[in-house]
């Protein structure tokens, strides 16, 4: 520590005004206030401000959040690598294939987000600040395990630059940068992305006989073209080979499904909002109204006489399946992106939901719609907001007696 | 007085055809006054035909060669034009060389003027042409006239090149159809987002911002 210290008040004089390297003055900071407290302070005469939720804490809360779900996506990768090649294995074993899948992943993510924020802190003299925290780590949890790696670094490059820094930085964008990320790739690399590519399978060969990789949306939009029962379909699905019960109800709830890494588990994302919605980080209205749109949605296709298979799927499963509670909960809440206003807020928020189901269901390219739900709903939050405001003005414009 | 108005006259005549005037007329639409990124004009063909070089090629040369010709011919015959069918004359002069164009792309390059399909046809509403017509040629001599529409054509075809320069090597790994990353022993996978419109978009973007970052551009408040 004394060593760490005194090597930088020694490199100190040459990033300060005057200094040699005095461009590089925001990255020498950022790396200094990262490894010691910032000794700047309020004056004593100052309004001495104890404790407010800046935006470090605030970005370190949604991490937090985030652990559970990152952890048991871990596990769940090596759960599912074991079940696709018919392998027993500890829970030490699939968490450690997991490890092996996902630290690079993150690795990577991190480090070309922070390198790209570096780069623009000294090209706009600003120093460093948090917004990428949040970001790097949901970057990984919306990735399928398999995904190359240059492929993650190219996506976050785009991200960051195109979908944020283009903008003006940290809370200037428009769009959610993480589903941005997915986004590029999704339509960039869609081999990498769609299909059959949820499980790490290291050579494609040795799966056990009959194994199939379509995951739940997969397999509910095939019904569409069968027209078997979807609940049916679900429940024998895996019987073949040998992963019996593997999309019953509570297994998906639980998240021992194929999925992106961090998506598969609802009630690892329902943990995360009870973290986000006690700390007040994250608003209970936006995850209410995604649950609950998406319900209302499931619905209504419900009753519409004839409906395809699809439409005749009990709405509930809406909720467990594919990525719909990780998008709600960590995603759709992004305070930057969501609208502003509390009305505005259910709106939104149910808004993305219905329009989630209408996509999963509707549109056979796109067999998963959260993603492209919350990044229309990203676009029209501040529209949202518009009409709430000048709703607001109206209404009380007719109570004011002039 | 008329001896004022001929010494006038005189002066204008004295003009270098490549007065520093003249030679603005070239050089502006290319950087400060381009007609795609500053002007935000053509944008639509810009987008749709830029998925590889070649077309992009075809089109940039056959809209210069309209441009250039409506622009002196409307010109050429700006005093004899009643205003109140203005319109109609410039279309009826643009369609004239958009028709030669189309024809002769379909007699010389028949692989290309395939796939250019309707955007050679749509030049005639390309709004490039059109508002060179009604700001520059309606009110200038033939030959500024000219140089403008050289001037705005080739600032239309930079920028369309640049554009199919990245999306045919990042969608395709390709230049002008030659594998470009193969050919230097690199495996490419192709990046679908950009033979898509949007990914054209995207480019047009980044072009914009690059392009106003050097010149000092800043968005009036």
């Amino acid at each position: 520590m004394e060593f760490l210290r005194k090597s930088l008040d020694k490199a100190k004089h040459n990033f300060e005004k005057g200094g040699k390297l005095e461009k590089y003055y925001y990255a020498f900071e950022a790396l200094e206030t990262f490894l010691f407290a910032p000794n700047t302070t309020t004056g004593k005469k100052g309004a001495q401000i104890r404790d407010a939720v800046d935006l470090k804490r605030l970005m370190m809360t949604v991490i937090i959040a985030m652990v559970p779900c990152l952890l048991f996506g871990m596990w769940n990768v090596g759960h599912q690598h074991f079940l696709a090649l018919g392998q027993a294995a500890s829970f030490a074993d699939k968490f450690w294939i997991g490890l092996l899948k996902t630290v690079p992943i993150i690795v990577v993510s991190y480090g070309v987000g922070l390198g790209i924020e570096f780069v623009f802190a000294i090209l706009r003299k600003h120093p460093v600040n948090e917004g990428y925290l949040v970001t790097g780590m949901l970057i990984p949890l919306i990735m399928p395990a398999d995904i190359p790696l240059w492929q993650v670094a190219v996506a976050t490059a785009f991200a960051v630059i195109i979908g944020k820094e283009a903008f003006g930085g940290t809370g200037m964008n428009v769009v959610n940068i993480a589903l941005t990320a997915r986004a590029f790739l999704y339509f960039a690399y869609p081999t990498d992305i769609s299909g059959e590519v949820w499980t790490y399978i290291p050579d494609k060969t040795a799966v056990v006989a009959g194994y199939s990789g379509a995951t739940p949306l997969a397999v509910a939009a095939s019904a569409i073209e069968t027209k078997a029962n979807v609940v049916s379909q679900f429940n024998q699905f895996g019987a073949t080979w040998g992963a019996e019960g593997i999309y019953s109800f509570s297994s998906l709830f639980l998240g021992t499904q194929p999925g992106c890494i961090g998506e598969t588990s609802t009630l690892m994302c329902l943990i995360g909002a009870f973290i986000l919605v006690v700390t007040g980080v994250g608003s209970w209205r936006i995850i209410a109204g995604v649950f609950g749109g998406a319900y209302v949605m499931g619905l209504v296709l419900n009753l519409i006489p004839g409906g395809n298979a699809f439409m005749q799927m009990p709405a509930y499963y809406h909720l467990v399946i594919g990525g719909l509670a990780f998008g709600a909960v960590f995603m759709a809440t992004d305070p930057v992106t969501a609208t502003q206003t509390e009305t505005g807020k259910w709106f939104y928020g149910i808004l993305i939901g219905v329009l989630t189901v209408l996509i999963r269901v509707f549109n056979p390219a796109y067999p998963e719609g959260i993603m492209l739900a919350i990044l229309l709903m990203n676009v029209f939050a501040p529209l949202i907001d518009y009409f709430v405001v000048s709703a607001n003005k109206k209404r009380r414009l007719q109570r004011a007696t002039v | 007085m008329s001896e004022v108005a001929e010494l006038v006259k005189e002066e204008k005549k004295a003009e270098p055809l490549f007065s520093k005037k003249n030679r603005k007329l070239i050089s502006n639409p290319l950087d400060s006054d381009n007609p795609i990124t500053v002007q935000v004009l053509g944008i639509c063909s810009a987008l749709a035909v830029t998925t590889q070089m070649v077309p992009a090629l075809f089109m940039a040369g056959s809209l210069l060669f309209v441009t250039v010709f409506s622009n002196l011919f409307i010109s050429l015959m700006r005093n004899t034009i009643p205003s109140r069918i203005r319109i109609i004359v410039q279309l009826a002069v643009v369609s004239l060389w958009v028709i030669m164009v189309d024809q002769l792309l379909k007699a010389y390059a028949y692989d290309v003027w395939k796939q250019l399909s309707v955007f050679v046809g749509l030049i005639i509403t390309n709004c490039i042409v059109m508002g060179r017509l009604e700001a520059f040629a309606m009110g200038n001599k033939p030959w500024p006239s000219l140089l403008d529409g050289l001037g705005n054509g080739l600032g239309y075809g930079l920028i369309l090149l640049l554009v199919a320069f990245f999306r045919e090597l990042l969608g395709g790994g390709a230049l002008f159809g030659f594998k470009v990353f193969e050919a230097i022993g690199i495996k490419y996978q192709g990046n679908g987002l950009m033979l898509l419109p949007a990914g054209a978009c995207i480019i047009v973007g980044i072009i914009i911002w690059v392009q106003r970052s050097l010149n000092g551009y800043r968005e009036a408040h």
